[in-house]
C-alpha cells in the first residue's frame, strides 16, 4: 500500500510540473463550457434586420413596434425601394428583411388578406430559419389579437409548450455534451499518453523488472485521472447551474455515480489505447481521431442520432458517450432515476466490463 | 553459482529468437553479453530479469526459477537500460525516493541511501534539480546508483553506455568495477568491443546461439587475434 501511495505521489507531481497537461485537465472544461455556453449557440438575440414599409399605415407600425419590442430582432434600416434590398444583404449589414406590401391596412380590412414578404440570408440556413419562425410567430400572435374581436365559428390553435428546458436554451444540450467529452478527453487521452510516455522513456521496463506488480501500476496510472475527472465532472456541473441557471433536476448521487462508471470506461479505452500505441503522438493521435471525433459527430451531442443516415446510426450504438449522453441529459433535465436509465446504464457497464478486459488482455500479451 | 541457464530457448512463431543457450556466471564476475543486433541478447536478458517467460529450457537467477519464482527474482535484481530510465520531470531526490519506495524500502533507509549516493557521485548541489537538466553522463551513473539502491545480488546492464562519450564511458566502468568488488555480480550487454575487454568473461551471441564463451585473453587466443572486436568480426562473418 505503501508503494501505491509513492507511485500515485509521483503521477501527481507529473501532472502538476507539466502545463500542457494542466491546461487540458483545468483551463479546457472551463473553455469549452463558456465557448458553448456563450458563444455558440442556436438561439437568436438581436439579430440585424431591414425594414421595407410600402404602406407606412397603423398596422405596420404597430407590427413593426412589436418586432422591434421583442429581443430578437434590432432595427438596422429603414429602405425606402427593393432597389435597397441586394446592396443592404451583400454589405452583410442585415440577415433578413421584412416587406410590408403597398396598401397593407386596407387590404387587411377589405380583403382580409396583406401579405409580409421575409427576404433572409441564407448562406447561414439555421439562422434564416429560425429569423422566419420567429418573425411568423410574432405576426401570427398579432393576427390572433385582431382577430379576437371577430367571430369565427372553428379555428384550431396550436399551443406549443416546450418541456424540460422551457426557454430552448441551446446551453442545456451542450453541458451534457460537453461534460461527456472533457471527461472522456481527460480519462482516455491523458492516460493513453501518460502509459505511453513511460513506454517511450523506458521507465516501464524499469517498473515492469521491478516488485511492483503490473496491475498495480496501471491502477497508479488510472487513480490520479478518476480523481481529476471527478472534480472537473464537479466544476462543470457547479458551472452550469450557477452560470447557466441549468437546473439538476435529478438526483446527484446517480449523477455522480453514472459519471463515475463513464469515467472508468474511459479510462479502460485509454489504457487499450496506450497498449497498442508506442509514441506518445500515436496515443493522442488514436484518442483525438478514435474517441473525440466519433464523440463529437455521432453521440448525439450536436447532431441528433435520429436523423442520421441508418449506418451511422447503427455505428453511434457503440460509443459509449452516446449512452452517457442519453443518461445524464435525462438525469439533470428530466430528472428521471435509474427506473428510466437502467437500460442505457447496462450498456454502459457492459461496454466498461467489455474494454477492461480487453485491456487487461493485451497488456497481458505485451508482457509475454 | 548466481545465474544458471541450461538450454534456454525463446520462439517466436517460426523464428528462435534465442537457440539452446547455456551458461554459467559466478558471483562478483563481471560477466559480458556480447552480440550484434538482434542477435537476440535483449531477449535472453527478458527472460532472466522475469519480464519473458521462456519457451524451453531451464535457469535460475539468484537461486530462484525463472518459470515459478520471477516474483523473487525481481526483488532480488537492479536493472538498468539503455534509456537511462529516470524521471526527467522529477528531481534527483525524488527519483530516488520513489524507486526506493517500489522497491519497498522503509522511510529512514531511502533517506539515509539517498544522501550517502548523493555524496558518492558529487549532487549535492543539483540534488534538488529536475533529472531532465541533468547531462547525459550524469544521468547514467545516477541511472546506475539507483538500481543499485535496495542492494540487489545481480545488477541487468543493458548496453548501458549507449550515447555517451568515451570518457564518461571510462569512469562508469569504475561504478561497475566498485560494484563488482562489493560482491554484485554483473551482467551487462554490449556492442562496444573495447568495453568487452573490461569484463571478467565475455559470451558471444551470433543468430540466437552463443558461438564462444571465456574470458577475453582465451579468447583473443583462440581465434589468434589482437583484440575483441577482430574476434566478433571472425565469429559474426562466421
Amino acid at each position: 500500500m505503501k508503494r501505491f501511495i509513492g507511485f500515485v505521489k509521483k503521477e501527481f507531481y507529473h501532472i502538476f510540473r507539466d502545463k500542457r497537461s494542466l491546461f487540458i485537465l483545468f483551463g479546457m472544461p472551463i473553455a469549452q463550457i463558456m465557448l458553448f455556453g456563450f458563444a455558440i449557440t442556436n438561439e437568436i438575440n438581436n439579430v440585424d434586420i431591414a425594414i421595407l414599409d410600402k404602406s407606412q399605415d397603423a398596422t405596420t407600425e404597430e407590427i413593426i413596434n412589436k418586432i422591434s419590442a421583442s429581443n430578437y430582432f434590432s432595427i438596422q434600416q429603414y429602405l425606402k425601394n427593393e432597389s435597397e434590398i441586394e446592396p443592404i444583404f451583400q454589405k452583410g449589414k442585415v440577415k433578413a428583411v421584412l416587406v410590408f406590401e403597398n396598401d397593407f391596412s386596407k387590404k387587411l380590412t377589405t380583403e382580409s388578406n396583406a401579405t409580409v414578404q421575409i427576404i433572409a440570408d441564407a448562406t447561414d440556413p439555421n439562422t434564416a430559419n429560425t429569423i422566419s419562425n420567429f418573425t411568423s410567430s410574432i405576426l401570427q400572435k398579432y393576427q390572433q389579437e385582431i382577430n379576437q374581436e371577430l367571430k369565427i365559428p372553428y379555428r384550431i390553435i396550436p399551443e406549443t409548450r416546450m418541456v424540460y428546458n422551457q426557454e430552448l436554451k441551446s446551453v442545456f444540450m451542450f453541458v451534457p455534451g460537453v461534460m461527456t467529452i472533457i471527461l472522456m478527453l481527460v480519462s482516455a487521452m491523458m492516460t493513453s499518453i501518460s502509459v505511453t510516455k513511460e513506454k517511450e522513456m523506458g521507465t516501464m521496463e524499469i517498473l515492469l523488472v521491478s516488485p511492483l506488480k503490473p496491475y498495480l501500476v496501471i491502477i497508479g496510472k488510472v487513480v490520479p485521472y478518476i480523481l481529476l475527472s471527478v472534480i472537473n465532472a464537479v466544476v462543470i456541473i457547479l458551472m452550469s447551474i450557477f452560470i447557466f441557471k441549468m437546473p439538476v433536476q435529478g438526483s446527484f448521487l446517480l449523477l455522480g455515480l453514472e459519471s463515475i462508471l463513464f469515467i472508468i470506461s474511459s479510462l479502460a479505452l485509454g489504457i487499450l489505447i496506450s497498449t497498442i500505441s508506442e509514441t506518445q503522438q500515436t496515443a493522442m493521435m488514436i484518442s483525438l481521431m478514435g474517441l473525440m471525433l466519433p464523440v463529437i459527430l455521432l453521440s448525439g451531442f450536436i447532431f441528433p442520432v435520429a436523423s442520421m443516415p441508418m449506418p451511422l446510426q447503427v455505428i453511434s450504438n457503440v460509443i459509449p458517450a452516446k449512452w452517457f449522453i442519453i443518461i445524464i441529459k435525462g438525469i439533470m433535465l428530466k430528472g428521471v432515476g435509474l427506473a428510466f436509465v437502467w437500460k442505457e446504464t447496462l450498456i454502459l457497464l457492459g461496454m466498461t466490463v467489455f474494454f477492461m478486459a480487453l485491456s487487461v488482455k493485451k497488456y497481458k500479451i505485451r508482457l509475454e | 553459482m548466481v545465474i544458471e541457464v541450461e538450454n534456454l530457448s525463446k520462439v517466436f512463431g517460426d523464428f528462435k529468437a534465442v537457440n539452446q543457450i547455456s551458461f554459467e556466471v559466478g558471483k562478483g564476475e563481471i560477466f559480458g553479453f556480447l552480440g550484434a543486433n538482434g542477435a537476440g541478447k535483449t531477449t535472453a536478458m527478458k527472460m532472466l530479469i522475469g519480464i519473458s517467460s521462456p519457451s524451453s529450457g531451464k535457469a535460475t537467477v539468484a537461486g530462484f526459477d525463472v518459470y515459478k519464482n520471477a516474483e523473487d527474482i525481481k526483488k532480488n535484481i537492479g536493472y538498468m537500460s539503455q534509456k537511462f530510465a529516470l524521471y526527467d520531470d522529477l528531481t534527483i531526490k525524488e527519483n530516488i525516493t520513489f524507486f526506493g519506495g517500489i522497491y519497498g524500502l522503509s522511510r529512514s533507509r531511502i533517506k539515509e541511501k539517498s544522501e550517502l549516493l548523493i555524496n558518492e557521485l558529487g549532487l549535492q548541489d543539483v540534488a534538488k534539480e529536475l533529472v531532465g537538466s541533468l547531462p547525459l553522463g550524469w544521468k547514467q551513473k545516477l541511472s546506475f546508483s539507483v538500481a543499485l539502491l535496495h542492494e540487489p545480488k545481480i545488477i541487468f546492464l543493458d548496453e548501458p553506455t549507449g550515447g555517451v562519450d568515451p570518457i564518461t564511458r571510462r569512469q562508469f566502468w569504475e561504478l561497475i568495477y566498485k560494484a563488482a568488488n562489493k560482491g554484485i555480480t554483473v551482467f551487462v550487454t554490449t556492442h562496444y568491443m573495447d568495453e568487452a575487454e573490461y569484463c571478467d568473461r565475455v559470451s558471444i551471441m551470433v543468430d540466437g546461439k552463443i558461438e564462444a564463451l571465456d574470458t577475453p585473453k582465451k579468447l583473443k587466443e583462440q581465434f589468434n587475434v589482437d583484440s575483441m572486436n577482430d574476434v566478433f568480426l571472425k565469429l559474426a562473418r562466421g
